[in-house]
């Protein structure tokens, strides 16, 4: 937009520096818990207890992330976060994997292969990504239980699967819709079958929005805590029903840093992911709600 | 067909007709059956279902001994309830309206040709990249009276500040307020900053030329270009608020007593822990009422508003 203050009156400067102020102070808002969580995770107890949340750590430590990582007590067990750090990792790969290619597909179905009845298609599996979970927890469970995935990775990788599924075929359908038809039906008329024309024509453009879909279904995955809990059993825990289950283990001394590095544990694949690649986490969450 | 002036077609599609021609048409449904069998059978068929669980008095486990809608009468009775619902309407309000807000605040400051706006849009927005158990857990540490903010800002010197609000059954509420607007404000102003972007500079300009101040030309004329966006943002953070459970778990674990649970949690609480199956789907079937009342509407206004464009 062209209505920048530009005449560089005293006013107008004052005016700058007051937006600069305001734009760096509500910087600091989003930043201080990240900053907190961090330094409290590299000071001792004592310091904890005596210093104030901004204060630097005097003799920084890491042993509270140690602690955090294989011996603190989440519930009845205490070897750390890393079982359930790596129970994620297990859960999340062939979760998002799966549904990414499923999402592909479906995509790619319902714009380059309509057929009577294909948006209906999409609009009855659109639905699925708006539901409040609550509806379908208690069905699931007892699902799960009749398909003997009760309580396992594996039957936790089935419900990402099944209500991400929604998603990515969303992201996929809103992607193809706008690669022009005359290149697919061109190699439809070359006798180029559904797979061939897939696999040549909208696989080699699809790469920005096969990134969109998997950094998507991983922060949601990852970040999950309501399949988690409902569907997990103690060794079968994702890391953020770990996470909060140390935090709210109340035998002992509460030990604040080692929480603080356990919540670094969980948070980093996620923030590493956003750093690396936050542009493409954005049109991830814009992708649904503006409609291009 | 417009391929009829093709000279190679006919003869192809004698050739290729009996068998793999007729696959190559069913392909298409084949691959998108399982999804559709899987949308069918977990997501409506699951809707169904708990539904019918909510109309039989199961307690432990499932039973189907119907009891019509007296689960929804004993909701209705239900203080506990109550709360929870009445918890929802003050944090989803205050959690739309100040997200709302600050996004669009944010967004508009940030338009204005700020050298670090790439770097000052990561900072914004990396809290919704963030589990909401740790967002709670987070919380949860600054706002403990004892260690937390409270703590330092007696320690600056103001003996008498209170911030206990984490305690204070009243105030706990706001709480997840505060918490959930620092998750998710960045992600407004960034829908908000994307909106600014896509409105045409010749309005502006037109507006500028008329002598219109620049407050003026954000209250009178950009702001209401931004409409469509407010509405899908409203969309998003109340279908965010209806499904907050895993926030209210980690920062107030739904306490003081129940003086924050939330229709979530009151579901995942009853049906899951205190053997009370029916009652909980009644529960979650009035969750997925309310997120029909806001998403009819804006599926109604898209596409009314495709027709139209």
């Amino acid at each position: 937009m062209d209505n920048v203050i530009r005449r560089r009156t005293p006013a107008a400067r004052l005016a700058r520096a007051l937006l600069l102020t305001v734009l760096i102070l509500a910087a600091l808002f989003y930043l201080m818990p990240l900053v907190v969580m961090l330094l409290t995770s590299v000071k001792p107890l004592e310091e904890i207890r005596a210093g104030s949340l901004l204060a630097l750590p005097m003799n920084p430590t890491f042993s509270p992330w140690v602690k955090a990582w294989g011996e603190a007590c989440t519930g009845m067990r205490c070897d750390g976060v890393s079982v359930y750090f790596f129970n994620s990792i297990a859960i999340v790969i062939p979760a998002v994997l799966i549904s990414t290619t499923v999402g592909a597909l479906n995509g790619y179905a319902l714009t380059k292969w309509r057929f009577k009845g294909s948006e209906l298609v999409f609009a009855l599996m659109l639905f699925g990504c708006f539901i409040p979970f609550q509806v379908v927890l208690l069905p699931m469970a007892q699902t799960l239980g009749w398909l003997g995935l009760a309580s396992s990775r594996a039957g936790l990788v089935l419900v990402h699967v099944i209500f991400g599924i929604a998603f990515t075929t969303l992201f996929f359908r809103n992607f193809y819709v706008a690669i022009p038809n005359e290149l697919v039906s061109a190699a439809k008329l070359d006798g180029a079958g559904f797979f061939r024309i897939f696999w040549r024509i909208l696989l080699p453009v699809s790469a920005p929005i096969i990134v969109v879909s998997v950094i998507w279904q991983f922060t949601q995955i990852w970040n999950d805590f309501l399949f988690g809990v409902a569907f997990s059993a103690h060794d079968t825990q994702p890391v953020t029903v770990a996470l909060n289950n140390l935090v709210n283990t109340s035998t002992g001394v509460r030990e604040y840093n080692v929480d603080m590095a356990a919540a670094m544990i969980a948070a980093l694949p996620t923030l590493v992911v956003y750093v690396l690649a936050g542009k493409y986490f954005v049109r991830g969450l814009t992708a649904g709600s503006v409609k291009g | 067909m417009s391929t009829v002036s093709s000279p190679t077609r006919p003869a192809r599609v004698a050739r290729g007709r009996p068998a793999g021609a007729r696959l190559q048409d069913w392909l298409p449904r084949l691959v998108l059956s399982p999804s559709i069998a899987i949308s069918l059978f977990f997501v409506y068929g699951f809707m169904i279902w708990t539904f019918v669980l909510s109309l039989t008095n199961s307690r432990m486990l499932p039973s189907y001994d119907f009891v019509g809608f007296a689960q929804y009468a004993r909701l209705m009775t239900n203080e506990r309830w109550w709360v929870a619902a009445t918890n929802l309407g003050i944090f989803g309000g205050l959690f739309v309206v100040i997200c709302l807000g600050l996004g669009l605040l944010l967004a508009i400051l940030l338009d204005q040709r700020i050298r670090q706006e790439g770097a000052l849009r990561t900072l914004y927005l990396y809290p919704m990249a963030l589990s909401f158990i740790v967002t709670g857990v987070v919380w949860k540490w600054l706002l403990n009276p004892g260690l937390g903010i409270q703590a330092m800002v007696r320690g600056w010197g103001f003996e008498d500040f209170t911030f206990n609000w984490l305690t204070d059954p009243d105030m706990a509420i706001y709480t997840l307020v505060i918490a959930a607007v620092w998750q998710a404000s960045g992600f407004v102003m960034a829908l908000f900053l994307a909106g600014l972007r896509g409105i045409d500079d010749s309005i502006i300009k037109a507006a500028q030329l008329d002598g219109a101040s620049l407050p003026r030309i954000y209250w009178r004329v950009v702001i209401p270009c931004l409409r469509p966006v407010v509405f899908s943002a409203v969309m998003i953070l109340s279908h965010i608020a209806i499904k907050s459970f895993d926030l209210v778990v980690a920062l107030t674990g739904g306490g003081p007593g129940y003086a924050t649970d939330l229709p979530a949690t009151f579901m995942y609480t009853h049906a899951f822990t205190r053997a009370q199956i029916g009652l909980g789907s009644a529960s979650a079937i009035l969750m997925l009422g309310g997120v029909l009342a806001i998403l009819i509407p804006y599926l109604y206004s898209e596409l009314r508003s495709r027709k139209h464009g």
